[in-house]
């Protein structure tokens, strides 16, 4: 990317307050703020947010929005404990827990092309189907197992250890491909091209209804995957997790210049906004400041955002 | 001029550079329908949106009554008693026939809708209607036919303040012939109560069996006006259509094999019936009303509405109908409606261009963004697109250039057969120009194009052949050499 397209891009700004924010914090507390110890700490912290926007990246591209996902992450936690405790290997684990939000984003997606319901009833609906599903599944316990070496994904590295945690290398991954795939991939340029005008899409030709599906299935495959990273991290399978994950999800893709009526919106601009609340969080309870004061400061700075990304676009 | 009901003089409107109205001229008499006659894009709805306050004339001098009358806003024009009904229906189908009769001006008692003075004032508005257009208050609208739409409507523009002059902008457009019985014979009663109707339409037999007046614009002049009674047809069309016959230069065709035939087509409500042959190397026209079934019938061919019967064959094959298909067979559309469905607007000018044919562009699984701006900007250059560069958003172009990235699609895909709606409405003479010129280059060059226009002298000049749509039927073709502005008209107007 030439210089020019990174100041004209629509994540420069929030990557600007991301900075701003953290050298803000790093004047407060200057003993504990900065510093690759903290760094890492936000960074594994940012990683389920961050799986699950990528999916929501896509889904709000096409002009949609999945209201399901902090299920999708519960009853994956669910369901990996579960299949842990059967005996079955952690791989086995892993793929029985992404197979089943998966699944019903795709069921998601055919509602929605065609049958042409709108996605916020049809995730409103799945979203509490999860969630049901996920605690009869655990009959409304937490399930522990043994994790079979799962939580070293998401594990710190001990002091003095200089090791990039995978969950965190896991998350830079997919982000990657899901970016270059929407810039550089035909699939992704026709997410883009319905998102913008799906009659448009329609007159030339793109096929709408698989493209949703497709997308949908795909927000709930990296739910999936970001549930995998929640069960790494509680090493408890816990139906009632992640409860509103999905509007801190879509916060963070709306943050990084992601519209609500589609066609915008970018992986780096969805992390960065991922990364954005993190530090937010992390910062206030470094300078010791409560709970309440945090989630005022994540509403404010959505709000801000998204007003200041429609007044420079006047 | 204290006789007229409305007299208007010298009205004069232009947006950006073009002259909307130039020097227009309008008396409608107390009690009586006047009808404002002309082609599409000859002046009458600006006319009309000035009468009713939605815009302000640049220069020129309006009286109501004698009174001079120049409404800042639409709510101006109705405290002075000018109500207008536009042509698309703008009732709310869930509520009933008495609420949407008074809806926004709900007479109010301690902030509560005074259901009886309400009733009793609709029940009013409705009586002037005549006594065989007798509505059900509490009906909901969406259980009455169109025509009793309409007279909500009508009945909504009356009810507001005491009516003097009441314009209808093309009632009938979405009407069956019961249905417009039905109408008139409200307007009837109307114009018995003393209001003066300034009634705009396209077919000459209704104006003729309701209107006492007319006036005709053209190019946005008054052209001609009179009495109804004492004039013909033929006058009427005349001076709706004008003598300029445009003549182009064209290149040498040469018609070659049959690369799109209908037989019988019919859509779900339009067209009824549509049969043609496009050839390679050859232009052909379709002419017709708004709403006659032209974009029907192009939209039908491409797959986007369903097609009811009748066969669509694409060279000798009939395939399915989808777009997807249709981009395959190497058929294009350019669609009428360039904002809402020919264009993405928050895309860039490339991935508009490219978008049907983007697997051209692949190169080891992904597309190539480089050779997408090359090809792009080769295109840009070939249509003198004026812009900054292939990645500026379609959204930040004029309407003309807009076009011509609508147009850059269907070269960049080589399509074949190239189905053209409108493709020069609403665009500057240049780039119309340019456009035709276009046209003409690829029909040289062996492309098929079917060309669907409202501006007549585009089609006689362009087209080898011309067929007319009326009321969803597709007439027969004829070698453009035997149509004229004023036959296209006529049999357009089914008259």
């Amino acid at each position: 990317m030439t210089p020019r397209a990174v100041l004209r891009s629509s994540w420069f700004a929030p990557l600007l307050a991301l900075l701003a924010c953290y050298a803000l914090f790093s004047g407060l507390a200057p003993d504990t703020f900065p510093g690759a110890t903290n760094l890492w700490t936000m960074a594994r912290q940012t990683v389920v947010v961050a799986i699950a926007a990528v999916g929501m990246t896509y889904v709000i591209l096409l002009g949609g929005i999945d209201l399901s996902v902090g299920s999708g992450v519960a009853i994956t936690t669910v369901v990996v404990a579960a299949s842990l405790r059967q005996g079955i290997g952690p791989a086995g684990a892993m793929a029985l827990g992404v197979l089943l939000p998966a699944l019903v984003g795709a069921a998601t997606g055919g509602l929605v092309a065609r049958l042409r319901i709108t996605p916020f009833i049809v995730t409103l609906g799945t979203m509490s189907l999860l969630r049901g599903a996920a605690k009869g599944l655990a009959d409304e316990q937490k399930i522990d197992a043994d994790p079979h070496g799962l939580d070293t994904l998401m594990s710190a590295p001990l002091p003095g250890e200089f090791r990039l945690p995978p969950g965190v290398a896991i998350a830079v991954l997919v982000a990657t491909l899901a970016a270059i795939a929407l810039r550089y991939s035909v699939f992704g340029r026709h997410v883009t091209a319905i998102g913008s005008n799906e009659q448009t899409a329609r007159l030339c030709g793109v096929p709408v209804s698989r493209v949703k599906i497709a997308v949908y299935a795909l927000s709930g495959l990296l739910a999936g995957l970001a549930g995998i990273m929640e069960y790494a991290t509680l090493t408890v399978g816990d139906p009632t997790d992640s409860i509103g994950l999905e509007l801190e999800v879509i916060a963070a893709v709306v943050i990084g210049g992601g519209s609500l009526s589609g066609g915008q919106g970018s992986i780096v601009g969805a992390l960065i906004g991922a990364l954005l609340m993190t530090v937010i969080k992390t910062g206030c309870t470094h300078i010791g400041l409560p709970n309440w004061v945090q989630e005022i400061l994540t509403g404010a700075i959505i709000v801000v955002a998204v007003a200041l990304d429609r007044v420079r676009k006047r | 001029m204290s006789a007229a009901r409305l007299y208007a003089r010298g009205i004069t409107k232009a947006f950006s550079g073009t002259r909307a109205l130039d020097d227009v001229g309008l008396e409608v008499r107390p009690g009586t329908i006047h009808a404002v006659l002309g082609e599409n894009g000859a002046g009458k709805s600006t006319l009309m949106q000035i009468l009713a306050g939605a815009l302000r004339p640049d220069s020129g001098e309006l009286m109501l009554d004698g009174v001079a009358y120049a409404p800042r806003d639409p709510a101006a024009a109705r405290r002075a008693g000018v109500a207008i009904v536009y042509q698309e229906l703008s009732v709310c189908p869930d509520l009933t026939v008495a609420e949407n009769v008074l809806l926004g001006v709900e007479p109010r008692r301690f902030g509560f809708v005074d259901r009886g003075r309400r009733d009793a004032r609709a029940r009013r508005a409705l009586e002037k209607l005549g006594r065989e257009s007798r509505l059900p208050l509490d009906a909901p609208v969406r259980e009455l036919s169109s025509a009793e739409r309409q007279l909500v409507e009508i009945a909504r523009a009356l009810s507001h303040e005491q009516p003097k002059l009441l314009i209808l902008d093309e009632p009938t457009s979405s009407l069956g012939s019961d249905d417009t019985q039905q109408l008139f014979t409200a307007l009837a009663a109307l114009k018995e109560t003393g209001l003066s109707i300034v009634y705009i339409s396209h077919f000459l037999e209704e104006v003729r069996r309701i209107a006492d007046d007319y006036s005709v614009l053209r190019d946005g002049k008054s052209v001609a006006s009179g009495e109804m009674a004492q004039s013909t047809n033929d006058e009427l069309l005349l001076a709706m259509a004008g003598r300029g016959l445009e003549t182009g230069q064209r290149r040498e065709r040469r018609a070659g094999e049959v690369l799109l035939s209908l037989e019988n087509l019919a859509g779900e409500k339009l067209p009824k019936a549509a049969s043609l042959e496009l050839r390679r190397g050859e232009v052909v026209g379709l002419s017709g009303l708004v709403g006659s079934g032209r974009t029907e019938l192009v939209r039908a061919v491409f797959g986007l509405d369903p097609v009811r019967r009748g066969a669509v064959r694409v060279r000798a094959h009939v395939g399915p109908r989808s777009p997807v298909e249709r981009w395959a067979e190497g058929v294009g559309m350019l669609s009428e409606d360039r904002k809402g469905e020919g264009l993405a607007l928050s895309f860039p000018i490339s991935h508009n261009t490219t978008l049907t044919a983007l697997s051209r562009l692949r190169r080891r699984g992904l597309v190539s963004l480089a050779q997408e701006r090359r090809e792009s900007e080769r295109l840009i250059q070939r249509l003198r697109v004026r812009c900054r560069d292939a990645d500026q958003p379609v959204s930040e172009l004029s309407g003309g250039n807009q076009q011509k990235v609508a147009l850059m699609r269907l070269l960049f895909h080589d399509a074949d057969v190239l189905l053209l709606d409108e493709p020069t409405r609403g665009i500057d003479v240049r780039s119309r120009a340019e456009i035709h010129s276009l046209i003409d280059e690829l029909s040289a060059r062996g492309k098929a194009v079917l060309v669907v226009s409202s501006y007549l002298p585009e089609l006689l000049s362009l087209c080898d052949r011309i067929a007319v749509m009326h009321r969803g039927r597709l007439g027969d073709f004829r070698p453009s050499a035997e149509w004229t502005e004023h036959t296209l008209l006529r049999e357009a107007a089914g008259a």
